[in-house]
């Protein structure tokens, strides 16, 4: 039930170690280098699939005008202004306040309207076309209940999008002895390998609360292209797109 | 008219290369605004540019690709020819595009008729506002956008701002953004000749002691000439009466193609190479002169522009349609990154061109003698030479491979 002070899906460790970075979020060569790079194939595939499941254009310049988007754990915004851009009504929340403050300064420099909250999902009261939770799975403390509190925000019939990174031993050598230790791409401390989430198990949490897995879609980097692309691939980081019964 | 305009992208000179860089991204979708300190109306006219450009393949096919292609056609001369020759020496390069397929090496065109169609063009779309003749007299990249006014109050925000504003590009020095140049103690000296014989489609490169002369294939009876000259000599060639300056010019031309007449007025530039330190800022990119400057020689100053053209359209046409944001650091750093070493490459070739053969010693007159011929013998390395100088080398934007945004 709603509980405003003691949010019971971040676990207040994660929350202040994220906090500490707030300020870098937007930077495009500071901490979060990693995530502004692995957006374009992480938007893309969004995208794709939006366009798809609403039969929109993606090529329209907002192809999205009409369609509620609930963020869960939007950070500093890097994908809530994105979809903000391409149409949709955006709701962002975030269980870290200096990351909503970050957010919405942010927005409100770029002309963009979005509503910021700091909240976890339980609290909200409303439904939404579309939910998405990115690259947060990995840093809850209980996945299911975090996956149900997630998929009730969500109306029959619409659209769902989850990342994570893979229990795999490429994604334990990329994403904590690569990313964090030798590039020094992210702090130190930021994943905990034995959270992260195999495929297989993020489905059968999916299905457990009505939400149907349609397609996952791994990424990996092309170090001669310096960029992140989509491959078929789930070994280290994924996203899956889904649909709830209805 | 105090005016609130927000646009996606401000460009900053609407002239061969913000022109069309206009006409790519309205025509995606991207709302841009341009802004020139001259008169379009009067910059189509002989009197403002009487130079003639060489159009290469791929950035023929992006011309094409985002409609500006059929208004130019009609005033093209394609070049199905390119003979080089060095001074007097009878060893010359005959390129052939018989040998690399169907299609020709390039167009020749008038300036004029370029600005002409980009005119006529961004006049039919209505995702571009144009603002012309008039100056920036402020502009401010900030952390969430770019705002800038004119004097009568008209303000722009928007996302990005490009500098499309040439060589001595403000827009770049307001920006604090150095360029490495070096003078080339040339001038080109520019004219439209008319004569009684056809060109049969044919350049011509002739490499003479002072510089590169060329004879550029206008349609009918008519070439471009682009004369290069020792800098101290250029104004006193320029200042002789129309007789003397005829003579001069004929004792270059030669009688190959019959009966000369020059047509126009006569123009100069003096010649330099230049390179922007730096292809970005905070929500600002370079295109164009603004971001290198090289030697006519090779006619690739305006073709590596409009590469840069297809290379950022299409960065930021696939950034709007991620939603991301146009000036944001990791956009701009794609586009930089694309197009740096392309244009240092071909800003190399010309320079190394140019100090080969705008040099008399002996030794080295021997060394590209032979070195043409070697070049003409070796079939592989002509072709590979070919297809480069026709930009179809490298990872291609879209809008190159003729591909729409
Ligand atoms: C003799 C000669 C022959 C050439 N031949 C060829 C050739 O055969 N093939 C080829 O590919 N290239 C050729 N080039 C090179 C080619 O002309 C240039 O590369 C090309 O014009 C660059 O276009 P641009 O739009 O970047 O710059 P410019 O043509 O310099 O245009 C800059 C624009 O910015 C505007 N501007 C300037 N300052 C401001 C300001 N403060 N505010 C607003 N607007 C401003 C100007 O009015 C102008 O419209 C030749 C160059 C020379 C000198």
């Amino acid at each position: 039930m709603a509980s405003t002070t003691t949010p019971t899906t971040a676990s207040p460790e994660e929350i202040a170690r994220f906090q500490a970075m707030a300020d870098a979020w937007w930077d495009a060569e500071g901490d979060f280098k990693p995530l502004h790079q692995l957006n374009p194939p992480r938007l893309a595939f969004l995208r794709d699939h939006l366009a798809e499941h609403f039969s929109r254009d993606a090529t329209a310049p907002r192809p999205f005008e009409g369609l509620s988007l609930l963020d869960v754990g939007c950070g500093g915004g890097l994908l809530s202004e994105p979809m903000a851009r391409l149409g949709f009504a955006v709701t962002a929340i975030d269980a870290g306040e200096k990351n909503i403050g970050v957010a919405r300064l942010h927005a409100e420099q770029g002309g963009l309207d979005i509503d910021y909250r700091c909240a976890t999902p339980e609290t909200l009261d409303r439904q939404f076309d579309v939910v998405m939770t990115m690259e947060v799975i990995e840093h809850v403390p209980d996945a299911d209940a975090f996956l149900s509190a997630v998929g009730d925000r969500l109306k029959p019939g619409g659209a769902f999008f989850g990342a994570t990174l893979n229990r795999t031993p490429q994604s334990f050598a990329l994403a904590i002895v690569g990313a964090e230790y030798i590039l020094r791409w992210l702090p130190r401390g930021t994943h905990d390998w034995r959270k992260f989430v195999r495929p297989s198990e993020f489905a059968a949490a999916l299905r457990r609360v009505g939400i149907a897995p349609k397609s996952f879609e791994g990424v990996r980097y092309a170090p001669l292209r310096e960029r992140w692309e989509r491959c078929a691939s789930l070994e280290v980081n994924y996203a899956v797109y889904g649909v709830r019964a209805g | 008219m105090k005016e609130d305009i927000r646009i996606d992208v401000l460009i900053v000179g609407g002239g061969l290369i913000g022109g069309p860089l206009a006409v790519a991204l309205a025509s995606a979708g991207i709302s841009v605004a341009v802004v020139d300190s001259e008169n379009p109306n009067l910059a189509v006219d002989q009197a403002f540019d009487g130079r003639a450009s060489a159009i290469a393949l791929a950035p023929q096919r992006a011309l094409a690709a985002i409609g500006l292609w059929p208004a130019i056609a009609p005033s093209a001369a394609a070049i199905e020819q390119i003979r080089v020759s060095d001074g007097h020496s009878p060893l010359f390069l005959h390129y052939d595009h018989q040998a690399i397929g169907d299609e020709p090496f390039g167009w020749i065109v008038e300036n004029r008729a370029i600005r002409k169609a980009i005119r006529d063009r961004l006049a039919e779309l209505p995702r571009v506002r144009i603002f012309a003749p008039a100056r920036l007299t402020s502009l401010e990249r900030q952390a969430g956008g770019v705002v800038a006014h004119l004097a009568d109050g008209t303000r722009f925000s928007a996302a990005l701002v490009v500098a499309a504003d040439g060589r001595a590009s403000p827009t770049r020095e307001g920006a604090g953004i150095g360029v490495t140049k070096w003078a080339y103690d040339q001038t080109a000296i520019v004219c439209t000749v008319a004569h009684s014989r056809s060109h049969r489609n044919t350049a011509h490169e002739h490499f003479l002691p002072a510089g590169p002369f060329a004879i550029l294939p206008l349609p009918g009876n008519r070439s471009s000439v682009v004369w290069t000259e020792k800098s101290h000599l250029a104004p006193a060639i320029l200042k002789q009466d129309d007789d003397a300056f005829l003579a001069e010019l004929s004792s270059r031309f030669g009688d190959f193609l019959g009966d000369i007449a020059i047509e126009g007025p006569r123009f100069s530039y003096p010649l330099s190479l230049q390179f922007a330190n730096a292809y970005s800022a905070h929500r600002l990119v370079l295109v164009g002169d603004a971001a290198h400057g090289m030697h006519p020689v090779a006619g690739q100053g305006m073709n590596m522009g409009l590469r840069d053209v297809a290379a950022l359209a299409e960065v930021l046409v696939d950034a709007k349609r991620l939603g991301l944001d146009l000036g944001h650091g990791s956009v701009l750093a794609r586009y930089a990154r694309w197009r740096r070493f392309d244009n240092l490459l071909m800003l190399g070739l010309t320079d190394a061109l140019v100090r080969l053969f705008s040099n008399e010693r002996p030794a080295l007159r021997v060394a590209r003698d032979f070195g043409l011929a070697a070049v003409n013998r070796a079939g592989p390395l002509k072709r590979f030479f070919m297809r480069h100088a026709m930009g179809l080398v490298g990872e291609l934007p879209r809008l190159l491979k003729g591909q729409a945004l």
